[in-house]
């Protein structure tokens, strides 16, 4: 019963650096693991500075769900457990042997196995963690259950790598994933794939799922939207997701016994010099990636897209859940009377420059930078976010409720249905620069507090 | 370009805390950021952001209000040549520059009082609270005088403007959490403090000669005229006695032209208003009780302010209801109330000045209808699933 939804309402931006798809094997020195991609984490550390480790060796687990552990991505020796303020762990970070070193957990046939047995084998790998849960986006509590699990199959955000890229070449390890899930969970799991370009061959021939068609602009490719449109969410239910390359993570723990991580990350935005794929592990350092392939100017190096990803530094690791970088240019200059010009180069999804007019016509790309283009100011255009906004969800109402923290609120406007990256596009296109993704995560952070998850 | 950049670079650090003139910081923060878009980049969330900001937005609807506010110029010199005989009606093109230069001399001085006083406090406000001067006042301080009849004593100008932007607006928070529209409210405190000099048949023509009649059309209908004197063609290009820039529905067309492809107004507010006066007018065709109630429903568009609050007032997004849905709603019982008002209410001959403040007490009811049907629809899906 596989369903094909359009989404007709949002906006696809085009950027200049798209992926080419071409494949560089490379060795990386050095790979981190960071408590901050996972939400609400309170790392406790398993192990010291100067220690060696295998790849599926336990770094910390997670403080309220012991039996969660996050594990080193490869073998290597703990180089540093960098710290910020208050002491709080920000990368466990490290440096990486040439060839790696596994722990071993046993080959092992599906179909023989049970339930407990995959969820145990999944815990103990740190596996687990790349299951998440909505609401909230957390890695799941072992002791629950979700309603149905949905396989990320594509990405609609700008300059998002190709899944017919990441796949190839890796049916049997999906299929593998997809039975384990489905023995451990008994639910329904949903393969969500793109109408369009990018389709993954390996993806659409999987057994035992039901797979859906999204068309449309961007966001049709977040998690939340296909949710809602296949099994929206109400309070006290869990939906849990992952990517489709984390798939290949699970199949490969029961076919090859191993936490094996490899996956391709593309490097992308109009400040590469080659935008491309590489293969690297989980937590991979970038600057070895970004080295000489670059342009000179002053850089923001963002790991995940443009809209939501996080701000990473030149020498920092690209985040757990991340398989793409992109790196476009700091906007710090003063334009002059840059609210009067024309207008005919920059973006603006509002029609009042005119390139705004331009971008309806014609497939444009455009340059971008990391300028506010403005100043803060309160909310004062309104029916803008709804354009852009493909749920049944009032956008500006849930984001005020936020503000005031006003917990019944924000659970009758659908809190639980959403994500920060959902908002994403809303705040790129808002006259008043509201960092509205901040106040979503804020309000959910708070959802999840009051609630429990 | 350069050497402006080096100017202020040079001045701000005697603005900034500590400083000199840190008392004037909000001004020169406005001046800084009128000339140059400021350097800021992206901290939180998307990195990207959109080149459209409140500057933008503003300036749109203030391009969007000149064709009126010129014609508006020519008008005021036009009427006021007719009737001190010095041209003969329907010469329009006569005594061009004349028309023009007598107009923009009138309407220069309304500006300039409207923005020094606006402004003024607006900058007062944002360096008590600590917050750069918001844009909203660039349109609202060119929308008051266009409400105006041409002849409003100076003082009185002021005086509106202060009550509407510290009462209308700046108690409330500022731009965007007002829930009046800021010019109306300077435009019902001139119509309820100073009734004389904003009504009657003698304000709307600047310094007329007292035998010339100076009613104005929707005068003329409340006192019991069949149809207004003036002619259709003359109502639709605006050469009629009236506020400033109301008369010409052709200009405020080229505006609504302008808001509508570029985006910046609402065109569900828009459209509604005009199907709400259409339905109301049609009504009353069908009731046929009086003159007023007979005169066909499309006059309404031409004559009054009904046109230039459809376009330029009840699309406030701030003011308006602010989702879709609502906005529709919204629009729609403005177009009825303003017909309703004009036609049955013996005192106030302009009914779009109230109707409009009356919808925009009721915006935030009509949104709360319109959010409380999502709630409920989300509310019963649940409960769907728990009986499962």
């Amino acid at each position: 019963m596989s369903k094909a939804i359009k989404i007709t309402k949002g906006l696809d931006l085009k950027l200049y650096g798209e992926p080419m798809p071409e494949v560089v094997e490379t060795f990386v020195g050095e790979y981190a693991l960071k408590p901050k991609d996972f939400i609400g984490l309170i790392p406790k550390l398993l192990i010291e500075e100067g220690e060696r480790v295998k790849a599926g060796t336990p770094l910390f687990y997670a403080k309220g769900k012991e039996k969660v552990l996050f594990t080193s991505p490869v073998s290597g020796v703990v180089k540093q457990v960098k710290r910020g303020a208050k002491r709080v762990i920000e990368e466990v970070i490290i440096s990486a042997d040439e060839t790696i070193e596994y722990l071993d957990f046993g080959i092992s046939d599906i179909s023989e196995l049970a339930a407990e047995q995959i969820k145990e084998k999944l815990l103990n790998s740190g596996v687990w963690t790349v299951l998440r849960q909505r609401p909230y986006s957390v890695v799941p509590n072992p002791d629950t259950t979700p309603k149905c699990i949905i396989v990320s199959g594509f990405s609609s955000a700008p300059l998002a790598p190709d899944y017919s890229v990441l796949l190839k070449g890796l049916k049997a390890e999906l299929q593998v994933g997809i039975d384990a899930l489905k023995k451990m969970t008994g639910v329904t799991i949903h393969v969500n794939l793109p109408a369009q370009k990018g389709k993954s061959e390996e993806l659409a021939q999987l057994q035992n799922v039901q797979i859906n068609t999204f068309e449309g602009k961007h966001p049709c490719g977040n998690v939340s939207v296909q949710i809602e449109k296949l099994d929206p969410i109400n309070k006290s239910e869990r939906v849990w997701y992952l990517d489709a390359q984390d798939l290949v993570v699970i199949g490969r723990l029961f076919l090859e016994g191993k936490y094996n991580t490899e996956r391709l990350i593309a490097l992308t935005g109009q400040e590469v010099s080659h935008p491309q794929y590489y293969k690297v592990r989980k937590g991979a350092n970038i600057s070895s990636l970004i080295y000489n392939n670059t342009t000179a100017v002053d850089l923001r190096i963002i790991s995940g897209n443009v809209l939501s990803g996080t701000r990473i530094e030149k020498d920092g690791f690209i985040s757990a859940y991340d398989n793409q970088i992109t790196i476009i240019k700091e906007g710090n200059e003063a334009e002059f009377m840059g609210w009067l010009a024309p207008g005919t180069k920059k973006f603006s999804f509002s029609r009042t420059f005119l390139a705004g007019f331009l971008t309806n016509c014609c497939n444009r790309k455009y340059k971008v930078d990391t300028n506010l283009h403005g100043g803060r100011r309160p909310f004062v255009v309104t029916g803008e976010f709804e354009k852009v906004f493909p749920m049944d969800i009032y956008p500006m109402q849930l984001i005020k409720a936020c503000v005031i923290e006003d917990i019944d609120m924000m659970e009758q406007l659908g809190i639980y249905e959403v994500d920060p990256e959902d908002f994403a596009l809303c705040e790129l296109i808002d006259s008043s620069k509201t960092d509205i993704q901040d106040i979503v995560r804020n309000g959910l952070e708070l959802m999840r507090k009051e609630m429990g998850e | 370009m350069k050497f402006i950049k080096n100017t202020l670079d040079k001045m701000r650090p005697s603005f900034e805390k500590g400083g000199k003139l840190h008392a004037f910081h909000s001004l020169f923060d406005a001046i800084d950021t009128l000339m140059f878009v400021p350097a800021t980049t992206t901290t939180k969330g998307c990195h990207i952001r959109d080149a459209v900001d409140n500057k933008r937005t503003m300036i749109t609807v203030f391009i969007a209000l000149l064709p009126a506010l010129l014609f508006g110029m020519y008008n005021i010199g036009y009427q006021h040549y007719l009737s001190i005989g010095d041209i003969v009606a329907g010469d329009y093109c006569a005594n061009f520059w004349n028309n023009f230069g007598y107009g923009f001399l009138k309407v220069l001085p309304l500006l300039l009082v409207s923005y020094i006083v606006g402004l003024g406090i607006e900058v007062i406000f944002a360096q008590i609270r600590g917050h750069e001067v918001s844009e909203g006042y660039f349109v609202t301080g060119l929308l008051i005088p266009m409400i105006c009849p041409p002849d409003v004593p100076l003082w009185q100008l002021a005086l509106a403007v202060a009550f509407a932007v510290i009462i209308g607006k700046e108690v409330f928070g500022g731009t965007g959490y007002n829930f009046l529209n800021p010019a109306l409210v300077a435009r019902a405190f001139l119509f309820f403090s100073y009734p004389i000099q904003m009504s009657g048949d003698t304000v709307w023509i600047a310094e007329k000669a007292d035998a010339y009649s100076g009613a104005t059309p929707l005068g003329e209908m409340i006192a019991g005229a069949q149809l207004p004197s003036a002619s259709i063609m003359d109502m639709f290009v605006g050469f009629m006695p009236g506020c400033v820039g109301e008369t010409s529905v052709i200009a405020i067309l080229i505006g609504a032209l302008i808001l509508l492809l570029s985006g910046v107004a609402s065109w569900r507010v828009m459209l509604s208003v005009f199907a709400g006066g259409a339905v109301m007018g049609l009504i009353f065709n069908a009731v046929g009780a009086n003159d007023y109630m007979n005169m066909p429903f499309y006059y309404h568009y031409l004559i009054g302010g009904f046109m230039f609050g459809a376009v330029f007032m009840a699309t406030d997004p701030v003011t308006a209801a602010h989702t879709n849905t609502g906005k529709y709603i919204y629009g729609f019982l403005i177009g009825i109330m303003a017909v309703l008002i004009r036609v049955v209410n013996p005192a106030y001959p302009e009914g779009m000045m109230l109707a409009i403040l009356l919808m925009n007490v009721f915006a935030p009811l009509i949104d709360y209808y319109v959010v409380d049907a999502n709630i409920r629809r989300r509310a019963k899906r649940a409960k769907l699933v728990n009986n499962k």
